[in-house]
């Protein structure tokens, strides 16, 4: 280079940081499979629930996603940028205080929110489900590590940015964006709120979110790290540099536009899903561009592959991200996802992502960084290989099942006799899914054991060597205003220049969620109303609370396509005006259990009775259902002090409450309460009770009244031409 | 509809944008050095003492150099 001077100046790298965050990786990482593991194993023996409702699969299952989202990778990040940044930028951690404020910040983030979910202060929306106190935690912590990167980097000795960098800078200026944006809501008290948006809107911010999760949180900053480590384990160059520039740029402008693939066959406007389809497809240029360019990075290095237990881990780490990255444009096509959507094929997708991808990418630096920080070898190289194998059969037998079971739950659900009618009880399905569920557990078992041996191992690595707390550099100052010879191009002076870098990446990716947002929100055409949809009773916006904190949306969804096979089984097809009042929406991505939709209606619906014996024993009267008990429902009191904040809090949100309503929101409450308990009193003696017998005021009677009234307003609209033009559209 | 217009209005501008800038940006010579900084990397900023006897040591084979 020709700006190199003899202005040599001694520096040091701060490894502490790193530690810090790799110990929270490896601990929160056991954390949150060891949660995976119990609701997988929930789903086979459902008297591991405990008849708690913080161990209850709908409140671990957030657990779950949000240990090994936030927790796990979130803190493998952190520990990937703190190590290569400073390398990359020739510069310590702007400030050390902010690095320990990070740390400490986001581990008490986790902490908050692992004690919140269990005791059910939820938004119900996945994986954004941290109340708005914890919402607005994460905003500055992530403004803290903001400060501390761009400080770093603004701080630099080495002018040109490397790719991983603009992977990190792209990371942070999208993940603040979508968090703040999908986290919008009006509190009702310190741990209850609700989403600014309804119904379609807020299914729409939400998978945007959810989908650009995926993309900016598990994604962008992994392939960042992955261009930094895997060329340092291989001590090869990235096999194409130019392939890195455009790839990252394609993937940034790409990714934003692609949520509404979430929301296929939903009542979501059409134009909106196309065009999730159209990006979704066109994404896996830019995707597999990163995934080659990994794998070639190792071209003419194969045989240390077979040595190197830490390259090993990333060939299959970035092999996983490619068949992820294949995957994901073809679950997108409308044909493919009529099939894959809701059943366990979503699962075992993002779990090749997740335990292949993010996992194994985690464990390749992890394998390779202890040894480093503690100036020493690796304590076991055989030991590293079993985890390897463990871990890569763990895979294996986890998405296998899972792909099969998936494949099985759909054709079964859609499977008619030769007379025309459904083949199967949902219930059917459930049964027969479970040895599936149960080879999926050993699958994720032997990850588990995979993972604790690499536990071990470090543990003995840092044991046997010294840990390297100052790493010493030295490197020459940046020179400022150098002169430029020859050409140059708009890339390399944005590559200089990181605030404008940050700029546009933003106006990047903003483009891409605000010309989708815009028009849902502002053409009214997308959402026609239905006059007789109604908001909500006190007592049913109650219920829908209990329904919210239980995680019933992680089992159940509340959305029935336009497929015969789905109208035949739950009825009409659900119309965008049904849920305008739904803050937030409740249409769920899983159906572990059936759709709610229209549980208050038509055939589906049931007598009191049979939802109150039903919700504390879903045997009794579903013989082999794997639903959880719902135990405390029936010991708990409705807590109607919140009733008035909560409509008044609607009300803001524009649902039409009137002030009369809201004046006399117990009286209605309590009046609906008692017409179900004087509609269940005949019958006490056949009811499973709680300690207390049947109370008017238990919780259990608000969850009723809910499920009771789900789909029932369109009761009165629907005519057989609506009914019609459903059946006609099937695939 | 309306919100087709507007979504394809806002699109086909910016996606030929990129599409101009690229072709720019390559025209003028923007991707000339895409070698030197993915080989920088792979060196390690050492004290020069220390720098000696830790040469980072490439496995290398003839690489296609464009320069």
């Amino acid at each position: 280079m020709s700006h190199t001077s003899n202005n040599i100046e001694q520096f040091s790298y701060d490894n502490r940081i790193v530690k810090q965050f790799a110990i929270a990786t490896a601990f929160w990482g056991i954390i949150g499979v060891l949660a995976g593991l119990l609701i997988a194993l929930q789903l086979v023996f459902p008297s591991l629930n405990f008849n708690l409702a913080q161990t209850t699969f709908g409140r671990v299952r957030p657990i779950h996603t949000n240990a090994v989202i936030f927790a796990f990778v979130g803190n493998g990040i952190f520990m990937g940028v703190y190590y290569s940044l400073q390398r990359l930028c020739k510069s310590r951690m702007w400030s050390d205080k902010l690095s320990k404020l990070h740390f400490w910040g986001w581990q008490s983030i986790i902490v908050f929110a692992a004690l919140t979910l269990a005791f059910g202060f939820t938004t119900g929306k996945e994986y954004a489900e941290l109340e708005w106190p914890i919402d607005i935690l994460i905003t500055l912590v992530w403004v803290v590590f903001g400060i501390n990167m761009f400080g770093t980097i603004l701080t630099r000795r080495e002018r040109h940015l490397y790719v991983a960098i603009w992977f990190y800078i792209a990371t942070w200026v999208t993940v603040a964006m979508l968090h703040i944006v999908n986290s919008i809501e009006i509190p009702v008290s310190f741990f209850k709120s609700y989403s600014w948006y309804a119904g379609v809107q807020d299914a729409l911010v939400q998978w945007w979110y959810g989908h650009n999760a995926v993309a900016f949180f598990l994604t962008t900053p992994y392939l960042g790290i992955m261009y930094y480590f895997i060329p340092k384990a291989a001590g090869r160059p990235v096999y194409s540099y130019r392939l890195s520039i455009i790839h990252f740029w394609a993937l940034i402008f790409l990714y934003i536009w692609a949520g509404p693939h979430h929301l296929l066959y939903s009542a979501l406007p059409d134009w909106a899903q196309s065009l999730g389809t159209v990006f979704s497809v066109m994404l896996i240029a830019p995707s597999w561009g990163g995934m080659i360019n990994g794998l070639l990075t190792l071209r003419g290095a194969w045989d240390r592959v077979r040595e190197d237990v830490v390259l090993k881990f990333m060939v299959v780490a970035v092999t996983a991200y490619g068949m992820a990255t294949f995957e994901g444009p073809m679950l997108s096509l409308k044909n493919v996802n009529a099939i894959s959507h809701f059943t366990d094929w979503t699962v075992a997708h993002v779990h090749v992502g997740a335990l292949g991808w993010n996992g194994f990418l985690t464990f390749a630096l992890l394998y390779w960084l202890f040894p480093k920080l503690w100036q020493t070898k690796l304590w076991s190289v055989k030991l590293a290989n079993w985890h390897f194998w463990i871990g890569t059969l763990g895979i294996l037998v986890y998405a296998i099942p899972m792909y099969w079971a998936g494949w099985t739950q759909s054709t079964m659900w859609k499977q008619f006799t030769p007379e025309g009618t459904l083949q199967y009880q949902f219930l059917d399905t459930v049964t027969h899914l479970r040895p599936f569920y149960m080879l999926r557990s050993i699958g994720g078992a032997l990850y588990i054991v995979g993972m604790v041996m690499m536990v071990i191992n470090l543990w003995k690595t840092a044991k046997a060597g010294v840990f390297l707390a100052n790493e010493k550099a030295e490197a020459p100052a940046l020179i400022k205003h150098v002169s430029i010879q020859g050409k140059e191009g708009w890339h390399r002076a944005i590559e200089r220049r990181p605030l404008q870098m940050l700029v546009f990446a933003l106006v990047a990716v903003a483009i891409g969620g605000i010309i989708e947002m815009i028009p849902t929100f502002m053409i009214k055409s997308n959402i026609p109303t239905i006059a007789e949809v109604k908001p909500y009773t006190p007592l049913e916006l109650q219920g829908r609370d209990i329904y919210i904190r239980e995680g019933c949306y992680t089992c159940h969804s509340q959305l029935v396509r336009p497929f015969r096979s789905e109208t035949e089984r739950y009825g009409e097809y659900s119309k965008a005006g049904e849920f305008v009042y739904d803050h937030p929406f409740q249409w769920g991505s899983k159906r572990t259990g059936p759709d709610l939709a229209r549980e208050g209606y038509g055939n589906n619906k049931k007598s009191n009775s049979w939802h109150y014996n039903h919700l504390a024993d879903p045997t009794v009267m579903s013989p082999g259902s794997i639903m959880p008990q719902y135990v405390w429902l029936y010991e708990n009191k409705l807590d109607i002090s919140s009733t008035r904040s909560k409509m008044e809090a609607m009300k803001t949100l524009g649902v039409p409450y009137t002030a009369d309503e809201i004046e006399n929101c117990n009286k209605l409450l309590i009046a609906q309460a008692n017409e179900i308990y004087n509609n269940l009193k005949p019958e006490e003696q056949g009811l499973i009770t709680g300690s207390q017998g049947l109370q008017a005021d238990h919780e259990i009677i608000a969850l009723i009244a809910y499920l009771q009234r789900l789909g029932k307003d369109i009761e009165v609209s629907s005519s057989p031409a609506v009914n019609q033009t459903a059946s006609n559209q099937l695939p | 509809m309306s919100a087709f217009y507007i979504l394809l209005g806002a699109s086909i501008p910016i996606a030929l944008g990129f599409l101009i800038a690229f072709i720019a940006s390559a025209k003028k010579g923007q991707f000339d050095d895409v070698y030197t900084p993915s080989i920088r990397i792979l060196m390690d900023d050492q004290p020069t003492e220390q720098a000696q006897e830790q040469q980072p040591t490439l496995a290398h084979e003839p690489y296609e150099q464009q320069h």
